[in-house]
């Protein structure tokens, strides 16, 4: 802890724009009947995905009883699905999310994201409540909506569906050196996307029609081209990635497997296996309504918005001065 | 030397690339929401100066390397090599042409230099930011023309060549910036 770092990273006028955002929000969800809730921020059960650690944290009934582990939530998707189930309706959260390692220009371990859920919603009409979101947050904008295929064409030239790992390694090698092997595709398809394309995506795209394998928790459908695709979609904008939306996935069985899946991944990768979220297991059982999804890290959009470049510049107190 | 993991990569920190000590001069922390982490860092190879990017996964690490700066005092010149000295310990240390490179024209004797030692020998010489050195060479100073206008080429005690005003006379101390090469001021 450094002493001399008492004062806050971010400027107060920064924060005078946050808390208008913050406002703008919660304004912008009420004129159109979308309840916000606020979710716990601990949980007995972590993030199955392989790629996102868990803070973990204990819990003693006194100091020095036996400490029963609880987590942080990484994203409060598992509980918002488990109020779906319980016939909320139309839900959005403004609060806190956690993940351990993510320290960077772009990330901060603790941050704050927007995510909202909208039964009987098309992941499209959800794009276009995101534009309308954006906009009245950022003002008009020029937007674009490109599929992951047209995407990876327009800006390195190779159908992502097609390509082979050495295709895509060969992309990447002449401006950034990655001399490490890995026999999983998506993880130059990542490479491509995060070195390559989102630093030349200033203005926002939406972006849908993700492969398959990177599907997360949305529904796998087939393109135009017979090609099975994630019904998922992002936003990019300001060279970053701004949100992550799915038309969710709602079968129990496929939801189950998936946890599996991710479980078995992290057993062979020696990451750390942590309780699955099961009761997300039952309340697909038990029913949720069609929906569609999407989480958007408030921070960057404010990082947009003011103009600034690192994320502790909108943050009253960054990673090293909390 | 120990390793240090990607994730704990800083701006600055010296670590050993294919056999060669390297600086790294940015280091950004980059990871989609759905998928690996990855750590992009900007590196200079300390013997070549060859500056390039490199990423490296959440799984990898570096062996860091024995680089460090101190600051000595430039003793003399024999020719072939250099010769510095630790003030503290009057341990001294002898550089190459390779490790002196631009550096031997703002040398002085006596002056203060940083040296940057890889397993304790000279891989490079920086001279401070300003040196004061002695015109050797150059025509005649103008007189009247003060401020404005001309420059001419002057020859300084260590040989480097740098433009001055017109007004400067051969016997005068100037004031330089070695990392532009340009005059300052009369010291």
């Amino acid at each position: 802890m450094n002493r001399n770092h008492w004062q806050p990273s971010a400027e107060i006028l920064t924060l005078r724009e946050r808390a208008k955002m913050l406002a703008d929000v919660r304004a912008f969800f009420a004129d159109r009947g979308v309840m916000e809730v606020d979710t716990q921020c601990l949980s007995q059960a972590a993030v199955s995905d392989p790629f996102i650690d868990s803070i973990e944290v204990s819990f003693s009934n006194y100091p020095g009883d036996v400490e029963q582990r609880f987590y942080l939530q990484s994203s409060p998707e598992y509980a918002m699905k488990r109020l779906l189930a319980a016939d909320a309706g139309p839900i959005y959260q403004l609060g806190k999310a956690f993940r351990n390692g993510e320290v960077g220009r772009l990330h901060n371990p603790e941050f704050t994201m927007l995510e909202w859920y909208r039964p009987r919603f098309s992941a499209e009409q959800l794009m276009n409540e995101v534009q309308d979101l954006v906009t009245a947050v950022l003002g008009p904008q020029h937007w674009e909506r490109l599929s992951y295929r047209d995407l990876f064409m327009r800006f390195v030239g190779v159908d992502p569906h097609q390509a082979t790992i050495e295709m895509l390694k060969a992309l990447l090698e002449p401006h950034f050196e990655c001399p490490f092997t890995d026999d999983r595709k998506d993880t130059w398809l990542e490479l491509v996307m995060s070195h390559l394309i989102e630093p030349k995506l200033i203005e926002p795209v939406l972006v849908f029609d993700f492969p398959a394998s990177q599907a997360a928790l949305s529904e796998v459908v087939e393109d135009a081209q017979g090609v099975k695709v994630a019904s998922r979609f992002e936003l990019y904008a300001g060279g970053m990635e701004l949100a992550n939306g799915y038309q969710e996935l709602r079968d129990p069985a496929e939801q189950a497997e998936r946890l599996e899946a991710d479980d078995r991944m992290r057993e062979i990768s020696g990451l750390p296996r942590r309780p699955l979220e099961t009761r997300l297991v039952s309340a697909l059982e038990s029913g949720i309504p069609s929906c569609a999804g999407v989480a958007l890290g408030f921070d960057r959009l404010l990082m947009i918005k003011v103009g600034v470049s690192s994320i502790q510049e909108v943050i009253p107190f960054g990673f090293e001065r909390c | 030397m120990g390793n240090v993991s990607s994730g704990q990569f800083k701006t600055g920190m010296k670590v050993m690339i294919d056999g060669d000590p390297c600086n790294m001069v940015e280091v950004e922390f980059v990871k989609p929401g759905k998928g690996q982490a990855f750590t992009r860092v900007r590196l200079r190879n300390l013997m070549t100066g060859r500056i390039w990017e490199r990423t490296f996964k959440s799984n990898e690490s570096a062996e860091t390397a024995d680089v460090m700066d101190r600051d000595m005092e430039y003793l003399y010149s024999d020719g072939e090599m250099w010769h510095f000295m630790e003030p503290s310990t009057f341990e001294q240390y002898a550089a190459d042409e390779k490790a002196v490179a631009d550096c031997s024209q703002w040398l002085k004797e006596g002056d203060k230099v940083m040296i940057t030692l890889f397993n304790d020998n000279p891989i490079a010489v920086t001279p401070p930011n300003f040196v004061e050195l002695e015109v050797t060479e150059t025509d005649p100073g103008l007189k009247g023309d003060t401020a404005q206008g001309g420059s001419k080429p002057a020859t300084l005690s260590t040989g480097a060549v740098v433009r001055v005003p017109l007004f400067i006379n051969q016997g005068e101390v100037l004031k330089i910036d070695t990392r532009t090469g340009e005059y300052v001021s009369r010291a």
